[in-house]
């Protein structure tokens, strides 16, 4: 039988990858906003496993949350997105300074 | 059991894999189609520790809704993506570094846990056995009595999105010309004909 080690380890390389992203892509907001699905991912991997793992369903509950808000956030980083490439027509980060956040 | 190994090692393999992929493709269109792919996988991996809605959630709302906006927006914008990949190679290591100490950090918590001796009869709301009702049946029970306001907030979340979504991308153009309904409809004959009795032989 799989163990929920094995899921664990899995939703924890997917993680670092996400993370690992977000350096590589230090640029491109469209594939830091992927990372973060990565990452999102990696967490609803983990909670199904310890759902299954201990007989809980209220670890699946909370996953479907977490994908509602996954979703969402999406929805709204991609509309900024269009809004900021039609103001100032690029994506890349280091442009994002006009208030000198 | 065996089959089910070697299903659990090819997802886990393949959603690793075209993470990987995700984040150093140089073409964003393909970092999308990674993305679909691991998403696919993490669903089988779903399906296999018996969590066969979510599976499907993720399906339908990562791969046809998420996934598909991402593609669109990363084919609409007109952007440069080559300039955007330069400084992948001078964050490579420090990225790198801080990934496989993180993935220590996670590993080390992996190999030492327990389950609580209480954890029990703690269960919030103990998975049904599979005789009396399977998943999605056992979720609905759960989501629709125990979870209801929870459930409402999420569909008010999702509205929100929505509406965000089309307050920011939604321009008026004052360049273009467009239908005014309220104006043809008060345009009567007498305004905008004019009828002129033109003499034989003397023109205007």
């Amino acid at each position: 039988m799989i163990s929920v080690e094995h899921y664990l380890a899995v939703a924890a390389v997917l993680f670092v990858i996400g993370i690992f992203g977000i350096f590589l892509n230090r640029k491109n907001v469209i594939v830091i906003l992927m990372s973060i699905e990565l990452m999102l991912l990696a967490v609803n991997i983990n909670f199904v496993a310890f759902s299954t793992h201990l007989g809980d369903l209220t670890g699946q509950v909370f996953t479907l949350f977490v994908l509602t808000v996954a979703a969402a956030e999406a929805a709204i980083g991609l509309a900024i997105l269009v809004c900021f490439f039609r103001v100032r027509g690029t994506i890349a980060v280091e442009d994002i300074n006009v208030m000198k956040g | 059991m065996t089959v089910t190994l070697f299903a659990f090692y090819l997802f886990a393999f393949t959603a690793i894999l075209s993470g990987f992929f995700v984040v150093i493709a140089r073409n964003p269109v393909h970092s999308v189609l990674w993305l679909i792919l691991t998403f696919f996988s993490a669903a089988g991996l779903f399906v296999l520790m018996g969590a066969e809605y979510v599976a499907m959630l993720l399906a339908i709302v990562y791969v046809g809704a998420v996934a598909v906006l991402f593609l669109f927006v990363v084919m609409m914008l007109d952007v440069d993506f080559v300039e955007l990949k330069s400084g992948m190679q001078k964050y490579f290591l420090i990225g790198a570094a801080i990934g496989i100490v993180l993935l220590m950090e996670i590993g080390m918590i992996i190999g030492h846990w327990n389950v609580a001796p209480e954890a029990g009869s703690l269960l919030q709301s103990p998975t049904p056995s599979l005789d009396d009702a399977h998943n999605t049946l056992a979720l609905g029970q759960i989501i629709y009595t125990q979870y209801i306001y929870l459930f409402q907030i999420a569909g008010l979340i999702l509205l929100t999105a929505m509406i965000g979504a089309i307050v920011l991308t939604l321009r008026h153009r004052t360049d273009v010309k467009r239908q005014n309904v309220v104006d043809q409809m008060q345009r009567d004959p007498a305004k905008s004909l004019d009828m002129i009795n033109v003499k034989p032989g003397q023109g205007l």
